[in-house]
């Protein structure tokens, strides 16, 4: 049983899927709708790098690495506004969050 | 067929983990659960010869995001039972859609692996390596693109630091220009004490 491209495309797809049922059920918890969004990120950059692998094509990897800077960014500001929503409110129930506009 | 079961298992833990991330019902179980899905996955990254990318995995998930993750998950003081309310209610339409996007995503991906441009493709190793072709491309074509990678942390860096920055009232805080500015004159007093007396203050 040889393991083809099609074996690490269905494991990035259910890892998405995963992600996104993650933010359905956990709706209220931001902190597991942000690691549910990095695993997300995680399967795209699992289908990149096994096209890239397969197609012979390092670009791939180069922008599996850039997602990979990105989700790096995306943890800190959002966590970081977590951090401060916190503060302010003393509670993180994603369902307030509204009062932050304006 | 030693590949065969490096990669069943490595697959079976990395959707296992992931799965963890989202039913665990203490938050610091999510992260260690998303730090496991996250090394297994740099080892499917391996079985698929792209070594480079399964370290940076290791470094910049496991090493510094997890990390964060857990800092905040301890730093926090929330009642996390109370915002596990609505996962029985939003798991049947959840589940409902989680399943059709994974079958879905499912049949497009074999319906490109084995039709599509990667139809007449193994898997090869060529004989240059993994880091060395990365590199080659990385600094010469996308070298624009890998400063605006380092635009974006920075970016990311200055904002995160923005937005917890905070001066509490009250505090003393260290004045590294007063202290350099001070004289003798200034920072010392000379009292004549007369025996038998104290002085005040």
């Amino acid at each position: 049983m040889s393991i083809g491209l099609t074996h690490y495309l269905a494991v990035a797809a259910i890892l998405f899927t995963i992600g996104v049922f993650g933010i359905f059920v956990n709706r209220k918890n931001i902190i597991v709708i942000l690691m549910s969004i990095e695993l997300i990120l995680l399967a795209v950059n699992i289908n990149l790098v096994a096209f890239s692998v397969y197609l012979h094509n390092v670009t791939g990897q180069i922008f599996a690495m850039f997602v990979l800077t990105v989700a790096a960014a995306e943890a800190a500001v959002g966590l970081a506004i977590l951090v401060t929503f916190f503060r302010n409110r003393g509670d993180i129930a994603v369902d307030d969050v509204s009062v932050m506009k304006g | 067929m030693a590949l065969a079961i490096a990669f069943y298992l490595l697959a079976a833990v990395t959707v296992g983990a992931g799965f963890g991330v989202i039913s665990s019902r203490n938050p610091v179980h999510s992260v260690l659960f998303l730090i496991l899905s996250f090394f297994s996955a740099a080892g499917l990254f391996v079985t698929l010869g792209a070594e480079f990318l399964a370290m940076l995995l290791v470094v910049v998930y496991v090493g510094a995001v997890a990390v964060l993750f857990l800092f905040v998950v301890m730093m926090l003081d929330v009642d996390f039972a109370a915002l596990r309310q609505g996962f029985a209610r939003y798991m049947p339409l959840g589940g409902l859609v989680a399943g059709i996007l994974a079958v879905e995503m499912i049949v497009v991906a074999s319906a490109v692996a084995t039709e599509g441009a990667t139809k007449n493709a193994p898997m090869v190793h060529g004989d240059v390596s993994n880091i060395e072709s990365i590199g080659r491309v990385l600094y010469t074509d996308y070298v624009y693109f890998f400063q605006a990678a380092g635009l974006v942390l920075l970016v990311a860096m200055i904002g995160a630091i923005v937005l917890t920055l905070r001066h509490k009232p009250g505090v003393r805080r260290q004045v590294i220009m007063d202290q350099v500015a001070r004289e003798p004159k200034t920072g010392m007093r000379i009292v004549q004490i007369k025996s038998g007396e104290g002085i005040d203050q």
